[in-house]
């Protein structure tokens, strides 16, 4: 079986003691962060990410660390949501629903043993779907020309714009104000700058990581001082943490139905895990009835969102590995590490570099377990760390972007960019126009314009050309609908309010 | 309302400053059949279109904090721009104590969790970042010490 000599390979490189050092530390740093009000996956790993350039690492084991904090923060979102009623970064937003009035009435270690061991369930089984699913998919990319290349990229934009806001315009104005810094710099075809206004500094374009640390990091400082840190002080106290046995055997079904759901909704362009927790927290509260008592702190209710979530993480790997397009915010953090550390992805990494997809798929296996030892058992340490007062951690968070920064490029214009992009951040949320279509612009212009263009060459200027296969069609009809459906959808998905604190 | 109608104006200026800029690209006539201006001029107006919606169909107004807050995100920015001005100079004790100090006293306006979290932060990053990830960083400006 192909599949077991991959494996096999891949747990080779997994269990090198280096290798499982960082998957370890990952995991750690990963739920901090998660845990962190505030500090999401996207923001964690993208200030991550210039300091593992600094430490010299090699391809798989950066993609091991970064991708160990990922998941790590995946889980780690559950434990302010459940503590404070404050979701530690987005997709954990539906976790407060069930989880606060759970802790409220006293369980709140029930809760976070339970949605540990959901968000387990979730990570690994979406571990093992994108195990089987990405190399299948990678077969299919390897179909695709500079046409289909153009339309996926379409269907990506069209998809996030579409899911992302409550307005499409302000979504498809972000993916442009991406597209648009992503063209600055010196055009590649032609040898020509454009859009520099003659700064020197700009001839080799915005670095992608400029723009995403000032958006993500340096933009959640702004929103703290605007808050002036409310909100971060303890609301439960947490006895006793015991497993609750018989929640988790009567909450099985959920897990594996919502780590279903949340799979498949990681996969979809532009869904991510915020639907993924949301779709399974709605069918299960739906299939359970009134009788299922959602929203008072039900176990089911905990179960559900974690699960999916998890999954959903999972899932958005997929089209991330196997097509280079990223399906949400922190999968779009992850594809800049990998074209930061020379790796294309797409079809070809399966082929040319198998030690890289095979080493992480392998690490993400044994990151589970190691998370779930420090969600379960040690989750009291983390607990902690949310004590830690804001005035003392946002300006560590800055201080340590800037110097990631500066370790990249050593130049004081970057860090001054960067400060923009926060500023801009800030900006764009207040005017509720969503900030990931702006990365994935960013990260994708230069090839979305190449595959264009290239198209263009191999038609000699015939623009029917990219809509002239099957696969082309099929993809501009999904984009088409990625678009326009989430109007029709988007009263079916209004979130229930939070509970009250 | 009015927020979306100013800032989709003024992204809307934007996008046409954005599409006036590729224009004055002169390319040779050995190019590809699209050549450089295309996308560029493209992804400027369809910004230029949902700038235009945005004035004219705008969302319910957002909430924008109050004057004193705007006071302190503006004191927080000049604080950042200042510290990146003066990292290489100054190396990167000094300036980062203080703008760590500042920054952690525009969240929670108390005086010595200020100070106390500038000093230690930049003491203990400094620590962290030479000797534990070992990057080259100069601990203070360079004049000092010659």
């Amino acid at each position: 079986m192909e599949l077991f000599a991959n494996l096999a390979l891949g747990f080779s490189i997994a269990f090198s003691p280096t290798t499982l050092m960082l998957a370890i530390i990952g995991c750690f740093l990963g739920t901090i962060i998660g845990a962190l009000p505030g500090l999401g996956p996207s923001n964690g790993v993208a200030i991550l990410i210039p300091l593992t350039f600094t430490l010299g690492l090699d391809a798989t084991s950066a993609l091991v660390l970064m991708s160990a904090v990922y998941y790590g923060a995946m889980y780690g979102g559950r434990i302010s949501s459940i503590l404070l009623n404050i979701p530690g970064d987005e997709p954990a937003l539906m976790t407060t629903l069930d989880g606060y009035p759970m802790a409220k009435a006293g369980r709140a270690g029930d809760a976070l043993v339970l949605s540990g061991v959901a968000s387990f369930v979730g990570a690994f089984l979406a571990t093992i779907g994108l195990m089987l699913l990405a190399p299948l998919l990678a077969r299919v990319a390897f179909l695709f020309g500079p046409a289909e290349n153009f339309a996926l990229f379409l269907l990506a934009f069209c998809a996030l714009a579409g899911m992302a806001g409550k307005n499409q315009a302000k979504g498809v104005l972000a993916a442009c104000i991406g597209l648009g810094i992503a063209m600055i710099g010196v055009d590649n075809n032609s040898g020509l700058p454009r859009l520099t206004g003659g700064n020197l500094h700009l001839f080799d374009g915005i670095d992608f990581l400029v723009a995403i640390v000032g958006l993500f990091a340096v933009a959640e400082v702004f929103f703290f001082i605007e808050s002036h840190g409310r909100n971060t002080s303890i609301g439960v106290r947490l006895e006793k943490v015991t497993i609750p046995i018989r929640d988790i055997w009567s909450t099985r079904w959920t897990m594996l139905r919502s780590s279903g759901v949340g799979f498949v909704a990681g996969i979809l362009p532009g869904a991510g895990a915020s639907l993924g927790s949301f779709v399974a927290y709605m069918s299960e509260k739906s299939i359970a009835g009134p009788k299922g008592k959602f929203g008072t702190g039900a176990a089911k209710g905990v179960a559900a969102p974690e699960a999916g979530n998890n999954a959903a993480a999972g899932g958005a790997l997929v089209p991330m590995l196997t097509l280079g397009v990223p399906g949400s915010g922190t999968t779009a953090v992850l594809l800049a590490l990998l074209v930061t550390l020379n790796i294309t992805p797409g079809p070809t990494l399966f082929t040319e570099r198998p030690e890289v997809v095979w080493g992480l798929i392998a690490s993400l296996l044994i990151a589970n377990f190691v998370l779930l030892l420090m969600n379960v058992p040690l989750v009291k340490v983390f607990v902690r760390v949310l004590q830690v007062p804001a005035w003392v951690l946002l300006p560590g968070v800055t201080m340590i972007s800037f110097v990631g920064i500066f370790s990249l490029s050593g130049s004081y214009f970057d860090l001054l960019l960067m400060v923009a992009f926060g500023a801009l951040g800030y900006v764009l949320r207040k005017l509720d126009i969503p900030t990931v279509p702006v990365i994935l612009g960013i990260l994708l212009g230069g090839n979305m314009e190449d595959a264009l263009r290239r198209a263009m060459v191999l038609s000699d200027g015939d623009w029917t050309f990219l809509f002239s296969s099957p696969i082309a069609i099929g993809l501009w009809t999904a984009a088409v609908l990625g678009f326009v459906l989430p109007i029709f959808l988007r009263p079916l998905l209004k979130k229930p309010p939070a509970p009250e604190t | 309302m009015a927020s979306d109608r100013i800032f989709g104006l003024v992204f809307g200026l934007v996008a046409l400053a954005y599409i006036a800029s590729p224009t004055q690209i002169q390319t040779s006539f050995l190019t590809d059949p699209i050549g450089p201006k295309a996308f560029p001029i493209g992804v400027g107006i369809i910004a230029a279109i949902c700038s235009i919606y945005m004035v004219f169909r705008p969302d319910p107004e957002t909430t924008w904090p109050a004057l004193r807050t705007f006071a302190s995100l503006g004191i927080a920015v000049v604080v950042l721009v200042a510290y990146a001005l003066a990292l290489v100079p100054l190396g990167f004790l000094i300036p980062t104590a203080i703008a760590a100090g500042l920054l952690s006293y525009q969240i929670s306006p108390r005086l010595g969790p200020a100070v106390a979290s500038g000093i230690g932060l930049s003491i203990l990053l400094f620590v962290v970042f030479k000797f534990g990830l070992g990057l080259g960083l100069v601990a203070l400006p360079r004049g000092l010490f010659g």
